[in-house]
Protein backbone atom coordinates (compact mmCIF):
# COMPACT_ATOMS: atom_id res chain seq x y z
CA UNK A 1 0.00 0.00 0.00
CA UNK A 2 1.64 3.30 -1.03
CA UNK A 3 -1.09 5.31 -1.36
CA UNK A 4 -0.48 8.87 -3.48
CA UNK A 5 3.30 8.59 -2.86
CA UNK A 6 3.96 8.93 -6.83
CA UNK A 7 2.12 11.80 -7.74
CA UNK A 8 3.68 12.97 -4.70
CA UNK A 9 7.13 12.64 -5.60
CA UNK A 10 6.49 13.90 -9.20
CA UNK A 11 5.08 17.05 -7.61
CA UNK A 12 8.27 17.11 -5.64
CA UNK A 13 10.19 17.01 -9.04
CA UNK A 14 8.17 19.67 -10.28
CA UNK A 15 8.38 22.09 -7.44
CA UNK A 16 12.24 21.42 -7.58
CA UNK A 17 12.50 22.84 -11.21
CA UNK A 18 10.30 25.71 -10.32
CA UNK A 19 13.27 26.36 -7.61
CA UNK A 20 16.16 26.52 -9.95
CA UNK A 21 13.07 28.55 -12.61
CA UNK A 22 12.62 31.37 -9.61
CA UNK A 23 15.99 31.12 -7.79
CA UNK A 24 18.98 30.58 -10.27
CA UNK A 25 20.59 33.26 -12.56
CA UNK A 26 22.23 31.17 -14.53
CA UNK A 27 20.38 30.87 -18.13
CA UNK A 28 21.84 26.97 -18.60
CA UNK A 29 20.63 26.78 -14.99
CA UNK A 30 17.14 27.78 -15.87
CA UNK A 31 17.14 25.65 -18.49
CA UNK A 32 17.84 22.50 -16.95
CA UNK A 33 15.12 23.67 -14.24
CA UNK A 34 12.78 23.81 -17.38
CA UNK A 35 13.70 20.16 -17.92
CA UNK A 36 13.42 19.06 -14.52
CA UNK A 37 9.92 20.59 -14.78
CA UNK A 38 8.88 18.61 -18.19
CA UNK A 39 10.36 15.10 -16.73
CA UNK A 40 8.36 15.36 -13.20
CA UNK A 41 5.30 16.20 -15.33
CA UNK A 42 5.84 13.52 -17.82
CA UNK A 43 6.23 11.21 -15.20
CA UNK A 44 3.25 12.35 -13.68
CA UNK A 45 1.58 11.71 -16.96
CA UNK A 46 2.62 8.35 -16.92
CA UNK A 47 1.22 7.82 -13.33
CA UNK A 48 -2.08 8.40 -13.97
CA UNK A 49 -2.63 5.91 -16.15
CA UNK A 50 -0.71 2.83 -13.84
CA UNK A 51 -3.34 0.07 -13.15
CA UNK A 52 -2.67 -2.02 -10.28
CA UNK A 53 -1.03 -5.16 -11.32
CA UNK A 54 -1.13 -3.98 -15.07
CA UNK A 55 1.31 -5.08 -17.71
CA UNK A 56 2.81 -2.62 -20.42
CA UNK A 57 0.08 -2.67 -22.90
CA UNK A 58 1.93 -4.58 -25.43
CA UNK A 59 0.50 -8.19 -26.55
CA UNK A 60 3.75 -9.87 -28.23
CA UNK A 61 4.16 -12.75 -25.48
CA UNK A 62 2.04 -11.17 -23.11
CA UNK A 63 0.75 -13.85 -20.08
CA UNK A 64 -2.92 -14.64 -21.00
CA UNK A 65 -5.57 -12.82 -18.87
CA UNK A 66 -3.66 -9.78 -17.92
CA UNK A 67 -4.52 -6.73 -16.80
CA UNK A 68 -3.14 -3.82 -18.84
CA UNK A 69 -2.04 -0.29 -17.93
CA UNK A 70 -3.82 2.55 -19.79
CA UNK A 71 -2.20 3.09 -23.00
CA UNK A 72 -3.20 6.84 -23.80
CA UNK A 73 -1.18 8.75 -21.12
CA UNK A 74 1.50 6.98 -22.12
CA UNK A 75 1.35 7.74 -25.84
CA UNK A 76 0.62 11.11 -24.86
CA UNK A 77 4.08 11.05 -22.76
CA UNK A 78 5.85 9.98 -26.22
CA UNK A 79 3.94 13.33 -27.74
CA UNK A 80 5.04 15.25 -24.93
CA UNK A 81 9.12 14.08 -25.06
CA UNK A 82 9.93 15.08 -28.00
CA UNK A 83 8.08 18.36 -28.02
CA UNK A 84 9.92 19.24 -24.52
CA UNK A 85 13.43 17.97 -27.08
CA UNK A 86 12.72 20.25 -29.43
CA UNK A 87 11.95 23.23 -26.67
CA UNK A 88 15.19 22.73 -25.22
CA UNK A 89 16.73 22.65 -28.13
CA UNK A 90 15.64 26.05 -29.24
CA UNK A 91 16.08 27.52 -25.86
CA UNK A 92 19.75 26.35 -25.58
CA UNK A 93 19.89 27.94 -29.22
CA UNK A 94 19.03 31.14 -27.72
CA UNK A 95 20.98 31.12 -24.53
CA UNK A 96 24.22 29.97 -27.04
CA UNK A 97 23.31 33.77 -28.65
CA UNK A 98 23.11 35.77 -25.64
CA UNK A 99 26.37 34.16 -24.46
CA UNK A 100 27.38 35.45 -27.84
CA UNK A 101 26.47 38.80 -27.39
CA UNK A 102 26.49 39.59 -24.24
CA UNK A 103 29.96 37.52 -23.04
CA UNK A 104 27.70 36.41 -19.87
CA UNK A 105 24.93 33.94 -18.56
CA UNK A 106 23.17 36.16 -16.21
CA UNK A 107 20.18 36.33 -16.97
CA UNK A 108 19.25 39.69 -15.44
CA UNK A 109 21.57 40.97 -17.53
CA UNK A 110 19.78 40.43 -20.37
CA UNK A 111 17.27 43.77 -19.85
CA UNK A 112 16.86 45.67 -23.21
CA UNK A 113 15.39 43.77 -26.50
CA UNK A 114 17.77 44.98 -28.99
CA UNK A 115 21.58 44.15 -30.12
CA UNK B 1 39.56 12.69 -28.60
CA UNK B 2 42.30 10.42 -27.49
CA UNK B 3 42.75 7.95 -30.10
CA UNK B 4 40.74 4.82 -27.76
CA UNK B 5 38.06 7.34 -27.74
CA UNK B 6 38.12 7.18 -31.56
CA UNK B 7 38.78 3.87 -32.06
CA UNK B 8 35.99 2.96 -29.96
CA UNK B 9 33.59 4.85 -31.44
CA UNK B 10 34.53 3.56 -34.84
CA UNK B 11 33.50 0.34 -33.37
CA UNK B 12 30.29 1.08 -31.64
CA UNK B 13 28.43 3.40 -34.24
CA UNK B 14 27.59 0.83 -36.25
CA UNK B 15 26.09 -1.40 -33.55
CA UNK B 16 24.21 2.10 -32.34
CA UNK B 17 22.36 2.19 -35.37
CA UNK B 18 21.65 -1.26 -35.78
CA UNK B 19 20.17 -0.95 -32.88
CA UNK B 20 18.44 1.69 -33.73
CA UNK B 21 16.99 0.42 -36.90
CA UNK B 22 15.83 -2.95 -35.02
CA UNK B 23 13.97 -0.60 -32.45
CA UNK B 24 12.39 1.21 -35.53
CA UNK B 25 11.45 -2.06 -37.59
CA UNK B 26 9.81 -4.19 -34.50
CA UNK B 27 8.02 -0.70 -33.62
CA UNK B 28 4.46 -2.39 -33.63
CA UNK B 29 5.63 -5.63 -31.69
CA UNK B 30 8.14 -4.73 -28.92
CA UNK B 31 8.82 -1.93 -26.69
CA UNK B 32 9.82 0.95 -29.15
CA UNK B 33 9.16 2.86 -32.05
CA UNK B 34 9.71 5.95 -34.81
CA UNK B 35 10.45 8.49 -31.92
CA UNK B 36 12.92 6.14 -29.89
CA UNK B 37 14.79 4.34 -32.76
CA UNK B 38 15.34 7.73 -34.45
CA UNK B 39 16.57 9.13 -31.09
CA UNK B 40 18.79 5.68 -30.64
CA UNK B 41 20.17 6.51 -34.01
CA UNK B 42 20.64 10.37 -33.53
CA UNK B 43 22.73 9.29 -30.27
CA UNK B 44 25.45 7.65 -32.93
CA UNK B 45 26.00 11.28 -34.46
CA UNK B 46 26.54 12.62 -30.82
CA UNK B 47 29.04 9.95 -30.09
CA UNK B 48 31.01 11.05 -33.61
CA UNK B 49 30.73 14.63 -32.43
CA UNK B 50 31.91 13.83 -29.17
CA UNK B 51 35.03 11.13 -30.79
CA UNK B 52 36.18 13.18 -34.10
CA UNK B 53 34.88 16.85 -33.53
CA UNK B 54 32.45 19.20 -35.36
CA UNK B 55 34.46 19.43 -38.71
CA UNK B 56 34.23 15.98 -39.30
CA UNK B 57 30.57 15.76 -39.29
CA UNK B 58 30.23 18.90 -41.11
CA UNK B 59 29.37 17.10 -44.43
CA UNK B 60 26.27 15.60 -42.87
CA UNK B 61 24.56 18.69 -41.85
CA UNK B 62 22.97 18.50 -45.49
CA UNK B 63 21.96 14.72 -45.67
CA UNK B 64 20.11 15.18 -42.54
CA UNK B 65 18.15 18.09 -43.45
CA UNK B 66 17.30 16.15 -46.41
CA UNK B 67 16.21 13.03 -44.59
CA UNK B 68 14.17 14.87 -42.42
CA UNK B 69 12.14 16.86 -45.10
CA UNK B 70 11.58 13.25 -46.67
CA UNK B 71 10.67 12.00 -43.89
CA UNK B 72 7.85 14.46 -42.59
CA UNK B 73 6.89 14.03 -46.88
CA UNK B 74 6.66 10.10 -46.99
CA UNK B 75 4.76 10.86 -43.20
CA UNK B 76 1.81 13.15 -44.41
CA UNK B 77 2.09 10.85 -47.88
CA UNK B 78 1.17 7.51 -45.55
CA UNK B 79 -1.59 9.40 -43.79
CA UNK B 80 -3.24 10.18 -47.35
CA UNK B 81 -3.27 6.74 -48.25
CA UNK B 82 -6.74 6.15 -46.40
CA UNK B 83 -8.23 9.07 -47.18
CA UNK B 84 -10.94 7.31 -49.15
CA UNK B 85 -11.98 6.27 -45.76
CA UNK B 86 -10.47 8.79 -43.42
CA UNK B 87 -7.02 10.75 -43.10
CA UNK B 88 -5.11 8.62 -41.02
CA UNK B 89 -7.01 5.60 -41.42
CA UNK B 90 -4.83 2.49 -41.90
CA UNK B 91 -5.55 1.20 -45.02
CA UNK B 92 -2.81 -1.46 -45.25
CA UNK B 93 -3.93 -3.57 -42.26
CA UNK B 94 -5.29 -7.04 -43.09
CA UNK B 95 -5.07 -6.35 -47.10
CA UNK B 96 -2.45 -9.15 -47.55
CA UNK B 97 0.52 -7.41 -49.75
CA UNK B 98 3.05 -5.24 -48.03
CA UNK B 99 2.30 -5.53 -44.04
CA UNK B 100 -0.92 -6.62 -44.49
CA UNK B 101 -0.99 -9.79 -42.64
CA UNK B 102 -4.11 -10.38 -40.42
CA UNK B 103 -3.13 -10.56 -36.35
CA UNK B 104 -4.48 -13.05 -34.49
CA UNK B 105 -6.38 -11.86 -30.97
CA UNK B 106 -5.04 -12.12 -27.88
CA UNK B 107 -1.18 -12.90 -26.69
CA UNK B 108 0.66 -13.74 -29.56
CA UNK B 109 4.36 -14.20 -30.76
CA UNK B 110 4.23 -11.46 -32.91
CA UNK B 111 3.99 -10.95 -36.70
CA UNK B 112 6.76 -8.72 -38.46
CA UNK B 113 4.81 -8.52 -41.60
CA UNK B 114 1.84 -7.08 -40.23
CA UNK B 115 0.35 -3.65 -38.69
CA UNK B 116 -0.90 -1.87 -42.70
CA UNK B 117 0.61 1.48 -42.57
CA UNK B 118 2.02 1.80 -38.94
CA UNK B 119 5.70 0.52 -39.75
CA UNK B 120 6.03 2.05 -43.04
CA UNK B 121 4.73 5.68 -40.40
CA UNK B 122 7.92 3.97 -38.06
CA UNK B 123 10.09 4.34 -40.59
CA UNK B 124 9.10 8.00 -42.10
CA UNK B 125 9.32 9.34 -38.44
CA UNK B 126 12.42 7.41 -37.07
CA UNK B 127 14.30 8.94 -40.29
CA UNK B 128 12.70 12.18 -39.54
CA UNK B 129 14.02 12.14 -35.84
CA UNK B 130 16.90 11.22 -37.10
CA UNK B 131 17.94 13.54 -39.42
CA UNK B 132 16.47 16.55 -37.15
CA UNK B 133 18.31 15.39 -34.12
CA UNK B 134 21.55 14.98 -36.20
CA UNK B 135 20.99 18.12 -38.05
CA UNK B 136 20.41 20.30 -34.43
CA UNK B 137 23.48 18.07 -32.98
CA UNK B 138 25.45 18.93 -36.01
CA UNK B 139 24.40 22.77 -35.82
CA UNK B 140 25.05 23.45 -32.11
CA UNK B 141 28.99 21.70 -32.54
CA UNK B 142 29.84 24.00 -35.54
CA UNK B 143 28.75 27.39 -34.58
CA UNK B 144 27.58 26.71 -30.63
CA UNK B 145 31.20 28.49 -29.76
CA UNK B 146 31.91 32.11 -29.60
CA UNK B 147 32.51 34.13 -32.62
CA UNK B 148 36.41 33.84 -32.56
CA UNK B 149 36.44 30.69 -32.23
CA UNK C 1 11.37 42.74 0.04
CA UNK C 2 10.44 41.64 -3.89
CA UNK C 3 12.32 38.14 -2.54
CA UNK C 4 10.25 37.56 -0.11
CA UNK C 5 7.43 37.97 -2.68
CA UNK C 6 9.20 35.66 -4.29
CA UNK C 7 9.52 32.91 -1.96
CA UNK C 8 5.74 33.18 -0.15
CA UNK C 9 4.54 32.85 -3.96
CA UNK C 10 6.56 29.77 -4.22
CA UNK C 11 5.38 28.36 -1.06
CA UNK C 12 1.52 29.09 -1.89
CA UNK C 13 1.64 27.39 -5.09
CA UNK C 14 4.14 24.69 -3.56
CA UNK C 15 1.32 23.78 -0.88
CA UNK C 16 -1.54 23.79 -3.41
CA UNK C 17 -0.06 20.90 -5.60
CA UNK C 18 1.61 19.09 -2.62
CA UNK C 19 -1.94 19.22 -1.62
CA UNK C 20 -3.78 18.24 -4.51
CA UNK C 21 -1.20 15.69 -4.94
CA UNK C 22 -1.57 14.20 -1.69
CA UNK C 23 -5.46 14.36 -2.12
CA UNK C 24 -5.76 12.68 -5.63
CA UNK C 25 -7.56 9.55 -6.23
CA UNK C 26 -5.40 6.64 -4.68
CA UNK C 27 -2.16 5.37 -7.51
CA UNK C 28 -3.05 2.80 -9.52
CA UNK C 29 -7.27 2.97 -9.48
CA UNK C 30 -8.02 4.98 -12.41
CA UNK C 31 -11.64 6.38 -12.21
CA UNK C 32 -12.42 6.70 -16.25
CA UNK C 33 -10.87 4.14 -18.02
CA UNK C 34 -13.61 3.25 -21.38
CA UNK C 35 -11.71 4.45 -23.79
CA UNK C 36 -8.38 2.88 -22.87
CA UNK C 37 -10.12 -0.37 -22.38
CA UNK C 38 -11.46 -0.01 -25.63
CA UNK C 39 -8.19 0.90 -27.03
CA UNK C 40 -6.65 -2.44 -25.40
CA UNK C 41 -9.09 -4.95 -26.96
CA UNK C 42 -9.89 -3.79 -30.15
CA UNK C 43 -6.16 -2.33 -31.38
CA UNK C 44 -5.27 -5.84 -32.44
CA UNK C 45 -8.45 -5.81 -34.59
CA UNK C 46 -8.61 -2.32 -36.03
CA UNK C 47 -4.97 -1.61 -36.49
CA UNK C 48 -3.32 -4.61 -36.83
CA UNK C 49 -0.55 -3.78 -34.42
CA UNK C 50 0.37 -5.70 -31.00
CA UNK C 51 1.85 -2.44 -29.43
CA UNK C 52 -1.11 -0.84 -28.18
CA UNK C 53 1.14 2.61 -27.43
CA UNK C 54 2.14 2.67 -31.27
CA UNK C 55 -1.65 2.11 -32.61
CA UNK C 56 -2.71 4.93 -30.48
CA UNK C 57 0.22 7.27 -31.80
CA UNK C 58 0.23 6.21 -35.13
CA UNK C 59 -3.41 5.00 -36.26
CA UNK C 60 -5.98 6.78 -33.17
CA UNK C 61 -4.43 10.11 -32.50
CA UNK C 62 -2.49 10.41 -35.67
CA UNK C 63 -3.34 14.15 -35.82
CA UNK C 64 -1.12 14.78 -32.83
CA UNK C 65 1.69 13.25 -34.17
CA UNK C 66 1.54 14.81 -37.35
CA UNK C 67 1.26 17.94 -34.70
CA UNK C 68 4.55 16.58 -33.37
CA UNK C 69 6.55 16.29 -36.09
CA UNK C 70 5.96 19.95 -37.62
CA UNK C 71 6.76 21.31 -33.81
CA UNK C 72 10.01 19.35 -34.42
CA UNK C 73 10.57 20.71 -37.96
CA UNK C 74 10.11 24.14 -36.57
CA UNK C 75 12.53 23.79 -33.61
CA UNK C 76 15.24 22.21 -36.12
CA UNK C 77 13.96 25.77 -38.35
CA UNK C 78 14.64 27.75 -35.52
CA UNK C 79 17.83 26.43 -34.43
CA UNK C 80 19.13 26.67 -38.04
CA UNK C 81 18.12 30.25 -38.09
CA UNK C 82 19.55 31.12 -34.73
CA UNK C 83 22.65 29.32 -35.25
CA UNK C 84 24.15 30.62 -37.91
CA UNK C 85 26.93 32.64 -38.76
CA UNK C 86 25.96 36.49 -38.90
CA UNK C 87 29.27 37.72 -40.16
CA UNK C 88 30.77 36.22 -43.17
Amino acid sequence: MIGNVPFVVCMVLVLLGLWALLFRRNLVKIVIGVKIIENGVNLYLVATGYVRGGIVPIYTYAPPDAVMVLPTPQALTLTSIVIGLATTALMLAFVVVIHRHKKSLDGRKVTELSG
Amino acid sequence: MSVVVKTIARILVPVILVFGGYVILHGHLTPGGGFQGGAVAASAVALLLVAFGAPAVKRLKAPFSVLEDLGGIAFVVLAFLGLGFTFFANSLAGMGGLFGAPVPTGPNAGILNSGGTVPLMNWAVGFKVLGGLGAVMVLFGLFGGDDDR
Amino acid sequence: MRRWGVVVTFLIVAGCLLLGAARMRPFGAPRYDLMDRYFNAFSQREAATNNVVTAIVFDYRGYDTLGEATVLFTAVIGVALVLRRLTR
